[in-house]
């Protein structure tokens, strides 16, 4: 296009760890031994699996209790949006909101765009590639930030534990919603944003 | 990616393509994650147990889908959706049962809403106040399911499957009875009542009491209940005595029952077995008094203090009561005679009635005791009306053995049994008192007083002549004798010339005394000196004794 060969076009590829130029029929880096491959290998249905399986557990996640508190003997089981819900109904809008960004919006946000990015890339489309290669940065950027939930109650249920007076004790709903976050990132981690950009070109693989 | 061992040349690309073609081991973590899901779903379709609506009064305390329900302490379900019946005079809490929780969809479970409770018989929830109400269930074991129930409002006192046995006690009134009243055997609680309604003909009241296993079997076939309400206050020979079940019983009232001291095969008793509830355990451990029979009296004097529940006995012998008097008019003598009648219990008699009996012959058992009483009329039993009490009044009926009394036909067909009478011992009394304050009457009281009146007369003469003469003399004499004794205080006094005169008298004759000794001391030892003379070496004023304890002067002064 500008004039700079393509890799392909000197049937050289780049060691994903190392940096190393490789010989494109190489099966491992000649320096660092580490796998080899122009594109990330079955990137695209790696990130389709286990952007599904993420999906999946994202339902016990919203639908199981997260938490479990017990203050004075009265016990209540919380789920992710119960709790949102019990926070905005209490006057406290700014964590109501905090809360659901991170464990609501941002893995929806996760799904959305990887979707996105998939099904863009599977139809070759040349639509917003810029873009598109921008907002997989922010997923990868975002991805952790969602295990935020699961260390919070995580740390609670370590700390409040004053038997008799107030437990604080986690329940399934957190192990998949820590589900959820993991698989998206393995999803992120497996896309291969050159990918975006093998549009404008013939087929790489 | 293992393959690097392989030549990179040529083999490589077909063996690419190999892999492309197989199913990507990747695409177990999604099928993992469905298995999961899938598996969780189909758990919680299994887990889903039965739904019920309860009906409430009141929703105090319950919360939808937070409020539990629980048996023994297990949590079988939650409340769900808490919403108003159609006429808004109840609730309708909906419960999700669990899985397990299947029995108590069963048309007699029980529920009931725990909450902290005081009343007369405890405190009970007290946890409940800090983790909120929840509903308690208890199944039934009905073979029927049910889908909508009506809640308790107070806890049912015995929960299903408590072993033990019921039974139904007959009573005039409930009097202070309480569900969850307590059942005393002994004085220890093994039971409550349960449930009380009034029964069928609506004279009386029917109670159920449960009595818990294992005292369950201390209830015989001969057990006598009877109402351990509040404090029973006697007074006997041994003072007052003030008896009571437990504090509970005073404040809401309770049911006490042992056999009686006799009871000789008695066995224990079956479950929904009916006994008659005593009013007090006097009367409860009384033996039974089996038929009463209806017997009536005339009598021809007033019958002030002879009231309905006056005794009536038979030689000492309680035998029955009083159970109404009024008044009869009889037109041959103008007079009102008053009528009394009464029941006798003739069991109360005991080993006499069951001979008496075998003496009576044949003939129903109307017919016996006319016979008997007719025989005993014979006799001379007359009823009298006695006083019991002389304080208040009282009067009771007694029939006793009269054998001077005149003879009476008995009627043995009259109904009631006609009893014949004697005046009372009252009337009795007032006759002999009516004599008595007659003989009073005819005392000579005028001329007794005028006597009476003459010698006080006499009497107050003599005492204005002491008063006039003696008194004034008895005066003087008193003053001369105070003279006489101030006197003699003076004489007496320390400093007196007599005292001092006295003093030195008692010291001459304290002399005197000691020459005579020294007299006799020398006398004793010179005896001839009476004779002779005094010698010149022998004087007495040179003798000094060894044994005497005291220096003696050798010469007199003065």
């Amino acid at each position: 296009m500008n004039g700079i060969p393509f890799a392909r076009e000197h049937k050289v590829t780049l060691c994903h760890v190392c940096s190393y130029v490789c010989a494109e029929d190489d099966e491992a880096c000649p320096r660092c031994e580490s796998a080899v491959h122009p594109r990330k290998p079955d990137s695209l249905r790696r990130t389709w699996a286990f952007l599904l399986a993420g999906l999946i557990f994202y339902i016990p996640a919203n639908t199981l209790p997260v938490m479990f508190t017990t203050l004075l003997g009265s016990s209540s089981e919380n789920t992710i949006m119960s709790g949102v819900i019990e926070f905005a109904e209490g006057g406290s809008w700014d964590i109501a909101i905090l809360i659901f960004i991170a464990s609501v919006l941002v893995p929806c946000i996760k799904f959305l765009v990887l979707g996105m990015l998939l099904v863009t890339c599977q139809r070759r489309s040349q639509w917003a590639m810029r873009e598109r290669s921008r907002l997989y940065r922010f997923i990868e950027l975002i991805g952790y930030w969602s295990m935020l939930d699961v260390l919070v109650v995580a740390l609670v249920a370590a700390l409040v534990q004053f038997r008799g007076l107030s437990t604080i004790e986690p329940r399934l709903g957190i192990l998949f919603f820590g589900l959820v976050v993991v698989m998206t990132m393995f999803a992120a981690m497996s896309f291969d944003p050159r990918l975006i950009w093998d549009a404008e070109v013939e087929d790489v693989r | 990616m293992s393959d690097n061992t392989l030549p990179p040349s040529a083999p490589a690309r077909p063996h690419v393509k190999a892999r492309k073609a197989r199913i990507s081991l990747v695409w177990l973590v999604p099928i993992v994650a469905g298995v999961i899901g899938l598996s969780m779903v189909i758990h919680d379709f299994l887990n889903v147990g039965p739904k019920v609506v309860v009906s409430f009064l009141t929703a105090e305390g319950l919360e939808a889908k937070k409020t539990q329900v629980k048996y023994k302490n297990v949590v079988i379900g939650t409340v769900t959706d808490i919403a108003l019946s159609d006429d808004r005079t109840h609730i309708l809490a909906t419960i999700e049962l669990n899985q397990s929780a299947t029995p108590f969809t069963r048309a007699d479970t029980q529920y009931w809403v725990v909450r902290p409770r005081i009343g007369a018989h405890g405190v009970s929830g007290v946890d409940t106040l800090l983790s909120g109400a929840f509903i308690s269930a208890d199944a039934g074991s009905s073979d029927k399911t049910e889908k909508n129930f009506t809640g308790l409002e107070t806890p049912p006192p015995v929960t299903f499957g408590e072993r033990g046995k019921r039974f139904i006690l007959h009573t005039d009134d409930l009097g202070s009875l309480d569900i969850g009243s307590p059942v005393y055997f002994r004085r220890i609680q093994v039971g409550q009542v349960v449930a009380y309604e009034l029964a069928k003909d609506g004279k009386g009241v029917d109670i159920e009491i449960f009595i818990s296993s294992p005292n369950d079997e201390f209830v015989l076939t001969d057990s006598r209940f009877w109402n351990a309400s509040g404090v029973d206050v006697s007074l006997g020979a041994a003072g007052l005595k003030v008896s009571t079940q437990s504090l509970t019983s005073i404040i809401s009232g309770g049911i006490a029952f042992r056999e009686p001291n006799y009871s000789p095969d008695a066995k224990p008793a079956e479950g929904n077995a009916e006994f008659k509830l005593f009013d007090d355990q006097a009367s409860a451990l009384a033996p039974p008094d089996g038929e009463p029979k209806y017997i009536r009296m005339r009598f021809n004097q007033s019958l002030r203090g002879l009231v309905v529940n006056a005794p009536v006995d038979f030689l000492g012998v309680n035998v029955g009561r009083v159970v109404s008097v009024d008044l009869d008019y009889d037109p041959a003598t103008g007079s009102f005679p008053g009528v009394v009648g009464a029941v006798i219990y003739p069991q109360r008699l005991g080993a006499a009635n069951d001979k008496l009996r075998q003496q009576a012959g044949g003939g129903d058992e109307e017919e016996q005791t006319s016979r008997i009483i007719g025989r005993f009329v014979e006799r001379g039993l007359r009823a009298q009306v006695r006083t019991g009490n002389l304080l208040t009044g009282q009067l009771y009926v007694a029939m006793d053995f009269d054998p001077k009394a005149p003879k009476i036909a008995y009627n043995a067909k009259a109904r009631p049994l006609e009893v014949p009478t004697v005046g009372g011992s009252f009337d009795k009394l007032q006759e002999q008192l009516q004599a008595f304050v007659d003989k009073l009457g005819k005392i000579p009281l005028d001329d007794l007083a005028k006597n009476l009146n003459g010698s006080l007369i006499e009497l107050q003469k003599t005492m204005k002549q002491v008063n006039g003469e003696v008194l004034p003399q008895m005066r003087g004499t008193l003053q001369q004798a105070q003279k006489t004794l101030g006197s003699a205080n003076d004489t007496f006094a320390d400093d007196s010339p007599a005292r001092q005169q006295l003093g030195q008298a008692m010291e001459e004759v304290q002399r005197t005394a000691r020459s005579v000794r020294v007299l006799t001391d020398f006398l004793s030892r010179h005896p001839e000196s009476l004779i002779r003379g005094r010698s010149g070496d022998a004087a007495p004023g040179s003798y000094k004794g060894s044994s005497s304890s005291r220096e003696i002067a050798p010469e007199p002064v003065q």
